[in-house]
């Protein structure tokens, strides 16, 4: 467990666009998968003897299948736009990690095999033949993309880079050269039915406990349900959501506010994972597979209403594809968002007046917000645009009396990735993870200067992790990334049972149901 | 990968956790720790010997939140806490302990 040895970047008082340090980060490449994780999911155990031939068609196969990809290799124009947007470029200066350089890799042998002038006259038109050593550059420099889109945002033709990404992971999966971090929790999700590998009873286990530590702390019993048929609400949330710190305070904000909103609800333990891995790697059929657990579950438990808690590709993958990917959901309440994010559960009940907030109690933080790439570019939350920034903090606002944004190049539509998205959240990339976070640090620290800013709220899983990864390295503590709901959590007055009807309500409904 | 202890030789995975859990014993646990400078105490085998046990029983390692409950019951309230474990294993309880231990890394967004 030796320290990779690299130096964390200098926080500046103000972003400075680095310098050219050409190949500087060559050498970042993840762990591949085994044979045995690759032929899980379909994939070629190892390289294949005629992986150029098969990569090219994969190509062809792709553009046809996807004609944003296309016009994305067709359309950009060198304008320079995005040189200077990405993290992954800002921390580590290397030139391959501009967008244009990085989306270039791909479109250099786009334009070998599938443009006449590439054909014809390559080196007038930066065409170039699909080497060995190419591959290698796209293994490396396409695992340093989080897939974020924060460069979509600036380039004016709206070319997203997240899916160029995509689908060169994807040719690279069906040669045989695939990555052994989400290739392996794939697997595990398809066969476990979450990305931890966390069977039934240990999740059964764990939530008895928080049940234990919730009613001793409040004195009300509140409850989290697990396989319960009739259940309204079906909670998908990100299994890291059972395991880690902080995700789990956050946890037990959502099972308050259902508790104290009286809707009754219940865990899956089949489909007990709101993290889609498969979109990471551009494969549609992996994705499609984990999506459709979740429908199963809502269908065997008799739901009523679908609910994703605080994961920010899960809420991409919710948003814009679970009803192609595994619709139609017309056996749902169809008065409810299909499906529906939790802060927008919260939010609404928030302005119904239906949940009993102390701020005070948040009194000890001065909070600020990080909005997760995911949810912030590429989804949206409640019925009017921009509800993906607004809503999380309005909630904050409300259960929190000292709030502050960190400076507007870095939030809502221009946030920065945490620095371990996109299926990069594995030690074996920590120099690029401590790196990529740069930008973030020193927005933050910023607020931390000016504002005495105490904690970081997240509505991602991916964010949570990797900020309390990172964080030390730049001079901040673990705890102080912390989930949203977690602020929720705090600032939520439960009355106990024999003082009101609440509770034992929540546990008749589902038996009467 | 492998680590060789007493002149034998054990698998393991690109970041030194054991390829077979079953072959795991105490020694291998101390060699894992002294590569990393560490050297296990009192405390570190409470943590060890209890994800071992959780392991049997459920086939994966513990949530943090369970492990530092089962620790603060063991070893005293002041100890169970995320950061009491953190000073044990500084590179978080949930991946160096589980190494240590022979089980296998969690996996996921965690």
């Amino acid at each position: 467990m030796a320290v990779a040895e690299f130096d964390t970047p200098e926080l500046k008082e103000y972003p400075v666009i680095p310098h050219l340090q050409k190949d500087v980060m060559a050498h970042s490449r993840p762990f591949e998968a085994k044979a045995e994780l690759q032929e899980k999911l379909g994939f070629p155990g190892g390289l294949i003897d005629n992986w150029q031939q098969v990569a090219i068609e994969k190509m062809g196969e792709l553009n046809k299948k996807y004609r944003s990809l296309q016009v994305y290799l067709d359309s950009c124009v060198k304008c320079g736009a995005c040189t200077d947007k990405c993290h992954y470029y800002l921390g580590t200066s290397d030139p391959k990690n501009m967008p244009v350089a990085r989306q270039d890799l791909y479109r250099k042998i786009y334009r070998r095999y599938f443009t006449i002038s590439g054909k014809l006259f390559p080196k007038l038109v930066g065409a170039e033949d699909l080497t060995e050593e190419v591959l290698e550059d796209w293994y490396s420099y396409f695992h340093q993309c989080s897939q974020c889109r924060r460069c979509s945002v600036y380039c004016p033709y709206g070319i997203d880079t997240a899916e160029i990404s995509m689908a060169a992971r994807e040719v690279m999966d069906t040669v045989g050269k695939g990555q052994k971090y989400c290739n392996e929790i794939i697997g595990k999700a398809q066969t476990i039915g979450n990305n931890l590998g966390l069977p039934e009873p240990a999740l059964v286990n764990t939530l008895e406990g928080l049940e234990e530590d919730v009613e001793e702390e409040t004195g009300v019993k509140v409850r989290f349900p697990v396989d319960e048929k009739g259940a309204e609400v079906l909670l998908i949330t990100p299994s890291a959501d059972f395991f880690a710190e902080p995700h789990i305070d956050g946890l037990i904000g959502y099972a308050k506010v259902f508790h104290q909103a009286k809707i009754s609800w219940t865990l899956s333990s089949f489909a007990s994972e709101a993290a889609n891995f498969g979109m990471f790697i551009g494969s549609y059929e992996n994705m499609q597979k984990l999506a459709l657990r979740i429908r199963q579950a809502a269908i065997d438990l008799g739901v009523k209403r679908i609910v994703f808690g605080e994961c920010g590709h899960a809420w991409r993958v919710a948003y814009s594809f679970l009803n192609t990917l595994a619709g139609p959901f017309d056996f749902l309440d169809q008065n409810y968002p299909i499906p529906q994010h939790i802060c927008e559960v919260t939010h609404g009940l928030i302005e119904e007046g239906k949940l009993t907030l102390d701020p005070s109690r948040n009194d000890d933080m001065v909070v600020t917000y990080h909005d997760s790439c995911n949810v912030a570019r590429a989804s949206r939350m409640g019925d009017k645009p921009g509800g993906q920034f607004e809503i999380p903090r309005e909630i904050i606002k409300a259960v929190c009396n000292h709030y502050v944004d960190m400076p507007s190049h870095s939030i809502k539509e221009g946030t920065y990735c945490c620095g371990g998205g996109g299926g990069l959240l594995t030690d074996d990339l920590i120099e690029l993870r401590v790196k990529g976070a740069l930008p973030r640090m020193e927005a933050l620290k910023s607020v931390v200067d000016e504002y005495g800013v105490t904690h970081m709220a997240a509505i991602c899983a991916i964010c949570k992790s990797q900020f309390s990864k990172v964080f030390p390295y730049y001079n901040f503590s673990m705890d102080q990334i912390i989930s949203l709901h977690q602020l929720v959590s705090n600032a939520i007055v439960l009355q106990p049972e024999g003082n009101s009807s609440e509770g034992s309500d929540d546990e008749s409904q589902v038996e009467a149901a | 990968m492998s680590l060789e202890v007493s002149g034998k030789s054990y698998e393991t995975d690109e970041e030194g956790y054991l390829a077979e859990l079953s072959q795991w014993k105490p020694e291998l646990a101390e060699a894992m720790a002294s590569a990393d400078g560490a050297e296990l105490g009192e405390f570190h085998w409470e943590v060890i010997n209890f994800l071992r046990e959780y392991y049997e029983e459920y086939q994966i390692a513990p949530a943090v939140r369970v492990l530092t409950k089962a620790i603060g019951k063991k070893l005293g309230k002041d100890k169970g806490n995320s950061k009491y474990l953190y000073e044990l294993f500084p590179y978080g309880p949930a991946k160096q302990a589980c190494k240590y231990a022979g089980l296998p890394k969690p996996t996921g967004c965690v």
